[in-house]
C-alpha cells in the first residue's frame, strides 16, 4: 500500500501555443475523451508550470508524462524513458522547451524524498516549433493515440483501468473550452494577419546543431 | 563609444563580457557587459532573444477567452495575466463587477504575489548569494544558535541542521547536483559563513515544501489547478456559506482551509522569509551595488482595489505612481489611456515602425519583426559573438513613460508606498524596521540588495493585505451578499460594434498592462506591455538605458569568467523573459556560457 493520493499522475506538459509542444496536453485531453480511467488516477494539463506540478508530483505511486521531445530524430517518432532515465534523459540533451523546469520539478521531489515510485516518460520527436499560435503537425498528431496505447499497456501492467469510453466524461474539461483543440485551431487567425517566422539566429542553430 | 546618461558613463572600449543564457529565469536573456582595467562594468547591454507573437495570435477570437490564452504565455504569472486580461475586457465593455470577486481576485493576486515572491528567493536568487557547498562545512551547532537567534521558528536545533546537511551531502555525492549545478562555488564574491549558508540551504528546502499550500489558494477559487479558472464580470465559483461537502459551490469548511493557508503563509513569510534576508543581507551590507535606475526613475502601476471597478490611485491598497529623474518628491499619477504617456519605441529593437523617432501607444502597437544586425556585430546572424548596441539589438521593446526609462517591481512598489506614508503607514514601519534591523540607510534600498529585500518586505505585506481582504469577503458574505458575477453583459449582442479598455495589474515582477481593442464583437488589437519590458528594455532614441543595463552600471566583477555579479543582479529583478519574448534556445545550451573577449 501506498501513503499516497494518487496510485497514478497522468501528466501532459509543454506549451500548446508552440506548435507541436502541444503534444503532450493535446494527449491527456484525448486520453480523458477516449479512455476510462480509475478513480485513484489522476490525469492533469500541466502546461509549462514547473513547481506548480510537485504537490500532485509527490501525491502520485506512479507517473506517466506525455511530452514533445527533441532528439534530431525523424518527426514524429515516440522515445519511452522509464524510471531513473526520465530525469537523465531530460538532463542529456534539451528535451522540450520547459524542459529544465520540469527536471528540477524531479529533482525537488528526489530531495524531499517524494519522487513517484515509478515513471514514464512518453515524448514524441516535434516537427515544428516555430509557428506560434500553430497546432500540431500531421507527423505529430497521427502519434497521440499510438501513445495512448502505449500508456494504457503501463497502466495495465501495473493493474489499473484504462478502458475505451462507454460515455461522455462527467468530470470537468481539462483545459479551458477556448483552448481545445478544434476550438483553439479554429479561431486561429489567417497568416497574413498573423506574422509567423521566428528568430533566424535560432532556426539555423537548430537546423546546424 | 562613449556617452553619458541618466547620471551614466557608459564606456564600451573595454574588454568584453558575454554571458548566454542567463540561468535560472523563466525564458532566454543574454547579457553583454564591458569591463575597464579594473574589472568595473562601464557598459551593460541586455537583449531578449526571440520573437514572440500573442498579439497575432488573439486576433479575431472572443475577448471572453483572451484569458485563456494569456494565461499560456509563461508557467509562472499565469494568474497574474488572466487577471489583466478579465479587466482589459471589463474596461471595454463598461462591467462593474461585484465586491464579493474584487476581493477575491485580490486574494487570488496576493497569494500569487507571495508564492511568486518565496519560490523566487529560496529557488532562484539565494544561490546567487548562498553558497551550497560551503554549507556541508558548517557546524550545525552553531548555525542552530544562529538560526534561533534570529527567529523563534520551531524549526532550528541541532539534529535538525544535521540531518539537513547528510541529506544534502547523499544529494551532492550521488553527482546529481541538480538544482545546485549552476553555481559558482567558491567565488569569492561569495560572504556567508558555512553556518549561514547551511541555514539558508535547509529554508531552501523548508520553502520547497511549503510554498505547494499557498496555491491551494488558487484551486478553490479558480476551480483548478494549475491553470484555474477566470470570467469576464466576476469570479467563476459560487459561494454557499451553508452547503456542506467538499462538491458545488464553496462553503465555510473550504474557506476555512483558505483561513488556514493564510495563517501558515504569514508565519512562514514573517519568521523565516524575512529574517533570511535580514541575516543574509547583514553580510552583504558592504556591497551595494546594483541600484541602477530605482532611486532614479520608477513606476508601479498599483494594484488591489480596495472597493471593486474603482482603479484609482487612492484605492489602490498597491501604491501607484511614477517618480522621474531621482525627485523623489514628486509622484506623477498615470494615466494608461493617455497616448502621449506609455509608449513603446523599436530603435533597438528587432521591429519595424513607420517613423522610429516616435514611440507608440499600446493601442496603437505593431508587432511586426524585423531581424538586422547592426554593422558592428561580431559573428554572423545565426552566431553571434558579440552584439552591436549602437543598432537594433534584443526582440524587447523599449516602453517608456514620458519617454523616461523607468524601474518597475518590487522595490518601486515599496518605496512609492514609503514616500506615502499617509496612505501606506504598514508599509513604512516594515522598510524602517527592516532597515533598522539591517543597521542601513534609507539610501541603501536603491541597491541589489535593497530590491531582494523589498521584495522579502512586499511578501509580508501582502501576505498581512491577504488576512483583511478575506475578513472583508466573510463580512460580505455574511451581510447575505453571496454574488460573484456579473453577467449582465455577457452577450455578445449587447455590446457596442468599437471598444478599447485596459486592464492592468502589478505581476509579482512589475506593472503589467493589457489593451485591448475589440471590433464587432471580436478581438481588434491586443498589446501586452509587461514588467521584463519595462525592466529589459534596450535603448531609446535618445539612447538611454534600461533598469537592466542601468543596474550593472559601475560594478566590479571579482572574476570575470564567472559573472556571479551579474547575475545576482539581474536575478534580483525576478526577470521573466517568456512573455517579453518568445522562448526559445538553441539544442543542448543548458549551462551558462560565459565568454570573455
Amino acid at each position: 500500500m501506498t501513503d499516497k493520493t494518487h496510485e497514478l499522475l497522468v501528466l501532459g506538459i509543454g506549451n500548446l501555443l508552440w506548435a507541436d509542444e502541444g503534444f503532450g496536453v493535446r494527449c491527456v485531453e484525448a486520453l480523458q475523451a477516449g479512455w476510462q480511467t480509475g478513480p485513484r488516477t489522476l490525469l492533469m494539463d500541466g502546461g509549462t508550470q514547473g513547481l506548480y506540478l510537485l504537490p500532485y508530483i509527490e501525491e502520485a505511486r506512479r507517473l506517466i508524462v506525455f511530452d514533445a521531445v527533441d532528439y534530431g530524430r525523424a518527426p514524429g517518432e515516440l522515445v519511452v524513458a522509464v524510471d531513473r532515465e526520465v530525469p537523465r534523459f531530460m538532463g542529456v540533451k534539451k528535451m522540450s522547451l520547459h524542459q529544465t523546469g520540469f527536471q528540477e520539478v524531479l529533482m525537488a521531489a528526489e530531495l524531499l524524498g517524494r519522487l513517484p515510485e515509478s515513471m514514464v516518460l512518453i515524448g514524441v520527436q516535434a516537427e515544428q516549433l516555430e509557428d506560434y499560435g500553430g497546432s500540431l503537425r500531421d507527423s505529430v498528431r497521427a502519434q497521440i493515440d499510438p501513445a495512448l496505447l502505449i500508456a494504457r499497456d503501463w497502466m495495465r501492467r501495473w493493474g489499473l483501468d484504462c478502458l475505451p469510453r462507454s460515455a461522455p466524461p462527467d468530470g470537468p474539461a481539462l483545459t479551458a473550452a477556448a483552448l481545445q483543440l478544434a476550438a483553439y485551431e479554429g479561431g486561429r487567425p489567417s497568416a497574413e494577419a498573423a506574422c509567423r517566422f521566428g528568430d533566424a539566429r535560432v532556426l539555423a542553430g537548430r537546423a546546424a546543431g | 563609444m562613449a556617452y553619458e546618461t541618466q547620471g551614466f558613463k557608459i564606456d564600451n572600449s573595454g574588454k568584453r563580457v558575454v554571458v548566454d543564457p542567463v540561468c535560472r529565469i523563466e525564458g532566454h536573456m543574454r547579457v553583454e557587459v564591458n569591463l575597464d582595467s579594473h574589472n568595473v562594468i562601464t557598459n551593460a547591454v541586455s537583449t531578449g532573444t526571440m520573437w514572440r507573437g500573442l498579439e497575432v495570435i488573439l486576433k479575431g477570437r472572443d475577448p471572453r477567452d483572451a484569458w485563456a490564452f494569456t494565461e499560456r504565455i509563461c508557467g509562472v504569472c499565469t494568474g497574474t495575466h488572466a487577471l489583466t486580461s478579465v479587466r482589459a475586457v471589463e474596461d471595454a465593455l463598461g462591467i462593474q463587477i461585484p465586491e464579493n470577486a474584487n476581493t477575491i481576485r485580490n486574494i487570488m493576486q496576493l497569494n500569487l504575489q507571495v508564492h511568486d515572491h518565496l519560490v523566487h528567493f529560496y529557488h532562484l536568487h539565494a544561490l546567487d548569494w548562498v553558497d551550497v557547498v560551503s554549507a556541508l562545512a558548517a557546524d550545525p551547532k552553531k548555525t542552530s544558535t544562529l538560526a534561533q537567534s534570529i527567529s523563534d521558528w520551531p524549526m532550528s536545533s541541532p539534529g535538525y541542521f544535521r540531518d539537513v546537511q547528510n541529506r544534502l551531502k547523499k544529494f551532492v555525492e550521488s553527482g546529481q547536483l541538480g538544482p545546485f549545478t549552476n553555481g559558482y562555488w567558491g567565488n569569492p564574491a561569495y560572504k556567508l559563513p558555512p553556518e549561514a549558508n547551511l541555514m539558508a540551504v535547509t529554508h531552501y528546502l523548508e520553502a520547497l515544501d511549503f510554498q505547494k499550500e499557498i496555491v491551494k489558494v488558487h484551486t478553490i477559487f479558480g476551480g483548478k489547478n494549475p491553470h484555474p479558472n477566470w470570467l469576464v464580470g466576476g469570479v467563476p465559483c459560487a459561494i454557499n456559506l451553508d452547503q456542506v461537502g467538499a462538491v458545488g459551490a464553496i462553503n465555510m469548511e473550504r474557506l476555512n482551509l483558505v483561513k488556514s493557508i493564510i495563517d501558515r503563509t504569514q508565519e512562514f513569510v514573517e519568521k523565516v522569509y524575512l529574517p533570511d534576508i535580514i541575516a543574509i543581507g547583514g553580510f552583504y551590507k558592504d556591497w551595494l551595488y546594483g541600484g541602477g535606475l530605482s532611486g532614479k526613475s520608477f513606476m508601479s502601476y498599483g494594484d488591489v482595489p480596495q472597493k471593486a471597478n474603482d482603479y484609482t490611485a487612492p484605492n489602490l491598497l498597491l501604491p501607484r505612481g511614477v517618480v522621474i529623474n531621482g525627485d523623489l518628491g514628486r509622484i506623477h499619477e498615470i494615466d494608461l489611456r493617455d497616448p502621449e504617456q506609455v509608449q513603446e519605441f523599436v530603435t533597438h529593437s528587432w521591429y519595424k515602425y513607420p517613423d522610429e523617432a516616435r514611440g507608440l501607444h499600446p493601442w496603437d502597437g505593431v508587432t511586426e519583426p524585423d531581424f538586422a544586425l547592426g554593422a558592428n556585430t561580431k559573428g554572423t546572424r545565426t552566431r553571434i559573438e558579440q552584439l552591436d548596441e549602437g543598432a537594433k539589438y534584443s526582440w524587447i521593446k523599449s516602453p517608456r513613460w514620458r519617454g523616461n526609462a523607468v524601474e518597475v517591481g518590487p522595490l518601486s512598489r515599496m518605496v512609492l508606498g514609503y514616500l506615502q506614508p499617509k496612505q501606506y503607514p504598514e508599509i513604512r514601519d516594515m522598510v524602517e524596521r527592516a532597515l533598522h534591523q539591517l543597521d542601513a540607510p534609507v539610501g541603501a534600498l536603491f541597491s541589489t540588495l535593497g530590491r531582494t529585500a523589498a521584495r522579502a518586505i512586499e511578501a509580508l505585506y501582502a501576505a498581512n493585505l491577504q488576512q483583511t481582504q478575506f475578513d472583508k469577503l466573510i463580512a460580505n458574505l455574511k451581510a447575505g451578499d453571496s454574488s460573484t458575477a456579473n453577467i449582465d453583459k455577457w452577450e455578445p449582442s449587447t455590446w457596442p460594434s468599437e471598444a478599447k479598455g485596459v486592464g492592468f495589474t502589478e505581476a509579482p515582477r512589475g506593472a503589467l498592462g493589457h489593451w485591448i481593442r475589440i471590433k464587432d464583437t471580436r478581438i481588434d488589437n491586443y498589446q501586452c506591455v509587461v514588467p521584463t519590458t519595462w525592466n529589459g528594455s534596450p535603448r531609446d532614441p535618445k539612447g538611454q538605458i534600461g533598469a537592466f543595463e542601468a543596474s550593472l552600471m559601475n560594478t566590479p566583477v571579482a572574476k570575470a569568467d564567472q559573472p556571479l555579479e551579474i547575475l545576482r543582479t539581474i536575478h534580483s529583478f525576478d526577470p521573466c523573459l517568456a512573455c517579453s519574448t518568445h522562448v526559445m534556445s538553441p539544442d543542448g545550451q543548458e549551462l551558462t556560457q560565459v565568454k570573455v573577449r
